[in-house]
């Protein structure tokens, strides 16, 4: 009860000269103001730029095949077709940090519709996770589904590019986009996410189930379109047999299923996307990623793997770092306004604490006792410091608010960036609240009652 | 047992290289329920001797026996202790808090022991007090808003609400008119009269000192005449 008595007359002190209560509050309000918004708009920076990168595929892993080595005469990354199926079964069921696996069977061909025709970047044979994995959203129509790709259905996805380039202004979902002479009806338009980060056009692309693409498809399977040019060596060959489908889009194969497996050499797929559970699980992804290949791939310990990961893990690393630096050269900036809002408080304490002079006097004539005195003006100080301190949260809040509403900046709410600044407001008013308060304490009563 | 007992009270100042000698060995003995007043010229040594019967001061020889305890060689958080629990003080410039309803004024020495009073208890006591000086119609109202006699009127309801045993006025009627003097002697004699507090009057003029029943004139740091005007009951 004793401490909310002072607390009450501190109150009362503080109110007794408003004026100079908010301009020394003001000092107080604009620090914490600025920490509070550089904390949520950095926060928020650094969230939107995780979600850019993730639409980048930073969470995911890359799975190549390995080269093949034959006669002296290395084949060059990606050679080998041995990723199956089996493996994205196996790395789903083994491993834990996984989220999803979609395999990659990729073509290169032309494209017609109507009377323009066009030779997009990629042609991607995916499963129905595809999309989740690659931060793919649908502008129009509906994604791939799973049924569509177990029968290899002739359905694609189209990006804004090729909507651009063919369309011209027309509707495409639903019409017949014609790829390599094979009719794919468009289900659904990508929404368009610009140029990767090597400055590809990512959305020249057409993406469709990797069963229609292999087995419907011209030079599906071949691993990869620099391979092709090495195919006088065996590997690839067989696999150009699934180029022998002839135009009307007759399926040579059945659509694939489980029971009806068909050979190794004829279900590969080009590459597997795998995508981490968090950008946290990545690592430990990759690993278990790697056990599970080697396990479906039964290969000795003693044997090297016979396929490639990659991860953009460093860049994802090397953004984020990026972005907490420069919010913490900002919050350094911030932190200097809150120094000098808390030297703004001790100036006016100071000078509260002479104009207050008799006052002290009196107060310790009556039997206050030096620390009462102390207290008074810490609490006081500590009352100022702590209301300019919640005043700062709301206004920098309001800001961060503002800001992400006018420019766009994303903004999320910082729990910890509010306890700090209560902590360090507070921690203010104690440090620069300390010496005027001592000042005032050790003040000789008689002294203090005579002055003028 | 007397209530004060000053024995061979000496202080000294020093400046610099000099010795100040202000008061020179002073005794004096007072009992409960007088009223005294101390005078002499400027530089006497009067209101050195009040701070330190007042417990603001230390002397720097010598013994003061307050109500049966040696004060004179307490540390400063006890003495403020001894001013709150058994003195109360007047002074010639009211020292009111500015901004602040009389009530609030009142109760203010409270807040500093009073921990077992509750904020109820301690309004009460506050009211109970200015109606005492005649200011019940008045507790709300900030001293700007008072006369000098009002004033002094709360600054005395201030100092009596700790209840204490004495009750020291240092030239209390300095700043106020003749009329408005008589009312706060009157008040002094009052309770003085009633509540036997003992009253130690600091002033120099003849009149205020005449309202008092025993006047003692301080020269040169010592006690030049001590004349009873009327026997304490």
């Amino acid at each position: 009860m004793r401490k909310f008595r002072v607390l009450k007359n501190a109150v009362k002190a503080i109110c007794r000269n408003p004026t100079r209560t908010f301009l020394t509050t003001l000092g107080i309000v604009i620090g914490i103001a600025a920490v509070i918004a550089l904390m949520e708009v950095g926060a928020g920076a650094q969230k939107a730029l995780q979600n850019s990168v993730a639409s980048m595929g930073v969470n995911t892993i890359r799975v190549w095949p390995g080269t093949i080595v034959r006669g002296g005469v290395s084949t060059g990354a990606g050679a080998r077709a041995n990723l199956t199926m089996t493996d994205v079964e196996g790395i789903m069921k083994n491993c834990d940090s996984v989220a999803r696996v979609s395999p990659i069977v990729s073509v290169r061909g032309q494209i017609i519709y109507g009377g323009k025709n066009w030779s997009p970047f990629s042609i991607n044979g995916v499963s129905a996770d595809y999309l989740e994995i690659s931060g793919w959203e649908i502008e129009e129509g509906e994604p791939i589904n799973q049924r569509q790709v177990d029968r290899g259905a002739k359905v694609c996805l189209i990006g804004a590019t090729i909507v651009r380039e063919l369309f011209d202004g027309e509707n495409p979902v639903g019409k017949g986009l014609r790829i390599q002479n094979v009719v794919f009806k468009i289900i659904g338009v990508l929404k368009a996410k610009g140029a990767n980060m090597m400055g590809m056009d990512q959305d020249d692309c057409v993406i469709a189930p990797w069963t229609s693409v292999k087995a419907r498809l011209k030079g599906a399977g071949s691993t990869s379109v620099t391979s092709a040019s090495s195919s006088t060596t065996t590997t690839t060959t067989s696999t150009t047999t699934a180029s022998s489908t002839y135009t009307e889009g007759v399926s040579l194969y059945p659509p694939v299923s489980n029971s009806n497996m068909p050979p190794v050499r004829f279900a590969n797929v080009d590459s597997l996307v795998v995508e981490a559970k968090s950008q946290e699980d990545l690592y430990k992804a990759v690993e278990e990623v790697s056990a599970s290949l080697r396990e479906t791939h039964r290969l000795a310990p003693d044997v090297t793997d016979d396929f490639n990961i990659r991860t953009m893990a460093e860049f994802t690393n090397f953004l984020t770092q990026q972005t907490k630096t420069t919010t913490n050269l900002l919050l350094c900036v911030a932190f200097v306004s809150l120094v000098v809002g808390g030297v703004g408080i001790m100036n006016i304490m100071l000078v509260s604490v002479t104009e207050r002079t008799r006052e002290i006097g009196l107060r310790m004539a009556v039997g206050a006792r030096a620390r009462d005195i102390l207290r008074q003006f810490l609490i006081e100080s500590i009352v100022i410091c702590i209301f300019g301190g919640i005043v700062g949260i709301l206004v920098g809040h309001g800001t961060s608010l503002a800001l992400s509403k006018f420019m766009g900046w994303p903004v999320s709410l910082s729990y910890s960036a509010i306890a700090l600044s209560v902590g360090v407001s507070a921690l203010v008013g104690v440090v620069f609240g300390y010496y005027p308060a001592w000042k005032a304490a050790r003040l000789d009563p008689i002294e203090a009652l005579r002055y003028e | 047992m007397s209530l004060i007992e000053l024995k061979d009270i000496k202080k000294t100042y020093v400046m610099g290289d000099i010795l100040l000698p202000v008061l020179k060995g002073l005794s004096l003995k007072a009992e409960k329920g007088e009223m005294l007043a101390l005078t002499g010229v400027s530089g006497s040594g009067k209101s050195t001797l009040m701070n330190i019967l007042g417990c603001l001061d230390r002397p720097t020889s010598g013994e003061y026996w307050l109500d049966g305890a040696e004060v004179s060689k307490l540390d400063n958080d006890a003495r403020a202790m001894v001013r709150n629990r058994k003195i109360g003080f007047v002074f010639q410039n009211f020292n009111l808090l500015a901004r602040t309803s009389a009530l609030e004024n009142v109760i203010m020495p409270l807040g500093y022991t009073a921990s077992h009073m509750s904020e109820k208890e301690m309004v009460e006591a506050g009211k109970a007090m200015l109606e005492r000086v005649g200011l019940g119609d008045r507790m709300d109202h900030e001293p700007s808003r008072l006369s000098g006699g009002q004033q002094q009127r709360v600054a005395i309801a201030r100092a009596l609400v700790n209840k204490p045993q004495i009750l020291f006025a240092d030239e209390p009627t300095g700043n106020l008119d003749s009329h408005m003097s008589d009312e706060i002697l009157d008040i002094f004699r009052e309770i003085n009269a009633n509540e036997h507090v003992t009253i130690i009057l600091v002033t120099h003029e003849p009149d205020v000192a005449h309202r008092a029943k025993r006047i003692i004139k301080l020269v040169d740091g010592e006690i030049a005449d001590d004349v009873i005007l009327e026997p304490t009951r």
